[in-house]
């Protein structure tokens, strides 16, 4: 069976709405996996109508692929730990970019054995292929990071953004020399240029900065979607490119609001590189006034409380202790304590990590409450518990005006009556500043790690109180 | 209006799409929302199916096209998966 181009194309519209659609539905937890499904839907019907579509004539090498990628596919999808959805969403960025690469050099090379290129296809190939290859090696880099497979601190050297700039101005040039006298070396140059300004581009950001960095390659992957579409003149690839990449953009601008920093500012910022960084005044004064406090003294506090807010933070997603959270505020429930989790929104190491990883535990999504909306609420909870987030608390950023976090929106446990910091360390946060609030009187430090301590909490809790 | 030109216009005027839908997006799910665009970026395949379904047999084009069909496949399987994963444990209190 063959369909006709027309058919096709009607097929595509279908196919965008269905994804439109998709996305929409994550408007509400409610109608997401409905939103999911929709999308599914929408890819099958464009994989579909391409296939019968009479440019596809051979299917030996398409089956084998799209057979093989479906395996591992699977298999990645159903095997990874919600912890390192990270790195997974990493790795499938890249794949995105180089599919993209792949595209353009396979477009170029079947339109240059048929006589059939022209200067715009070219351009527009260029671009794909420098979007690609930025995606792709910017993406394993974020990879490497998030995995430990290198050190998450920022690289950075004299005449980096300089070097940056001056590739980038190079990859654009070669591209228009390419376009002009389909130049081979200036395609293959461009084409490894791109790979290494990928590289270059994401090295100098720091971990802490992860959430901005995801988001950004993210919004890449649908520009380089884009860029393919313009190449082939496939308007649904246009469409699609475009609505990955603008959601990829509004989630780095939430990212860097909610740091109160600029993109460009993440981009070249190297935040977090001061390893341990001077510790300001007013930390250094209050050094000596760290309170710590045992698993009895947080649990007296907490069943008799009203309400406790447990602010979630990396530490926590490190240390797994979501699930034994989970059972602390069950055993709190029944004494009749509300509780609700704080989230920050650069909490983790890509936007939205906590809600998933509190889901994974089956914490329900309506005890799970983002920061706008908990702010008020500090003032009247009895107690505040932090888990294994540091700089989303830290009051500096509203009172300490030389500080590097000075503006960043925080969560407002400073407020509350009693706060308990769970810690591994005295270690500051990943930006390097000290904590004015482990200082406050009412603020009390439990060392240990983070699970332990509330798997004894909730032990405790067990034991029938006090 | 030549082709170019329209794409382009379907280009921008997604643009807007994609503002609006993706601000109604609730943050809570912005990890299911980067792994579903992830899936859906997987739409590249349908390049990589047009590159490599060329009829003509044992090109260079055709062992890219290969790659990236595998690539891309790996997205759209992995993605909606992943996503459908996540989004199943998204649960109110009393299901």
């Amino acid at each position: 069976m063959e369909i006709s181009a027309n058919t096709q194309a009607v097929a595509y519209l279908i196919s965008a709405i269905l994804f439109i659609l998709a996305l929409k539905g994550l408007t509400h937890p409610a109608s997401a996996r409905r939103g999911n499904y929709l999308g599914i839907a929408g890819m099958a019907i464009a994989i579909i109508a391409t296939l019968l579509g009479s440019e596809v004539q051979s299917y030996g090498f398409i089956i084998a692929g799209v057979a093989a990628g479906a395996v591992i596919g699977t298999v990645l999808a159903s095997r990874v730990q919600m912890t390192a959805m990270p790195q997974l969403v990493a790795a499938l960025h890249s794949f995105v970019g180089m599919a993209a690469v792949l595209v353009a050099i396979g477009t170029y090379l079947n339109h240059d054995a048929a006589g059939t290129l022209n200067p715009v296809m070219m351009g527009e190939l260029s671009a794909g292929i420098i979007i690609g290859a930025i995606t792709f090696s910017g993406s394993v880099v974020a990879f490497a990071k998030l995995q430990g497979l290198v050190s998450g601190a920022p690289v950075k050297f004299k005449g980096q953004h300089m070097l940056n700039a001056a590739m980038a101005v190079a990859t654009v040039l070669l591209g228009i020399h390419f376009g002009m006298t389909e130049s081979m070396t200036s395609l293959v140059l461009m084409t490894l240029i791109a790979f290494v300004l990928g590289f270059t581009l994401i090295i100098p950001i720091g971990g802490a900065d992860m959430p901005v960095i995801i988001s950004m390659l993210n919004s890449y992957s649908g520009w380089a979607a884009a860029a393919t579409g313009f190449t082939l003149g496939n308007l649904l690839l246009i469409i699609v490119g475009a609505l990955v990449g603008f959601s990829g953009a509004i989630l780095s601008f939430i990212m860097c609001r909610a740091m109160n920093r600029s993109i460009i500012n993440v981009v070249f910022g190297g935040f977090g590189s001061e390893s341990g960084g001077e510790v300001s005044a007013a930390g250094q004064a209050a050094q000596k006034g760290v309170k710590s406090a045992s698993v009895d003294d947080a649990i007296y506090w907490m069943e008799d409380a009203n309400k406790v807010i447990i602010v979630p933070g990396y530490g926590m997603a490190v240390a797994q202790a979501q699930h034994a959270l989970k059972e602390m505020m069950e055993l709190l429930e029944k004494h009749d304590v509300s509780v609700k989790f704080a989230i920050h929104p650069v909490a983790g190491r890509m936007p939205g990590h906590m809600n998933v990883l509190l889901a994974e535990a089956d914490i329900p999504y309506d005890h799970v409450v983002e920061m706008d909306e908990i702010n008020s609420e500090f003032p009247t909870a009895d107690v505040t518990l932090v888990v294994g987030a540091n700089d989303v608390v830290n009051p500096a950023a509203k009172s300490d005006s030389s500080s590097p976090i000075y503006g960043m929106p925080i969560l407002e446990a400073a407020k509350s009556r009693q706060i308990y910091f769970l810690k591994r360390s005295m270690n500051p946060g990943y930006s390097g500043v000290d904590n004015l609030l482990f200082y406050q009187d009412n603020t009390s430090l439990i060392f240990g790690d983070a699970k332990d301590t509330i798997e004894g909490m909730v032990t405790a809790l067990k034991g029938g109180g006090h | 209006m030549p082709d170019t030109l329209v794409a382009l216009y379907i280009f921008v005027l997604s643009c807007f799409i994609g503002y609006w839908v993706i601000w109604g997006v609730t943050p809570s799910l912005h990890t299911p929302l980067v792994a579903l665009t992830n899936a859906i970026s997987g739409i590249i395949i349908v390049g990589a199916l047009l590159v490599t379904g060329l009829d003509a047999v044992g090109t260079a084009a055709e062992l890219f096209g290969f790659i990236a069909v595998l690539l891309a496949s790996i997205n759209v399987f992995g993605g909606f998966l992943v996503t459908n994963r996540m989004l199943a444990m998204f649960k109110k209190k009393d299901k």
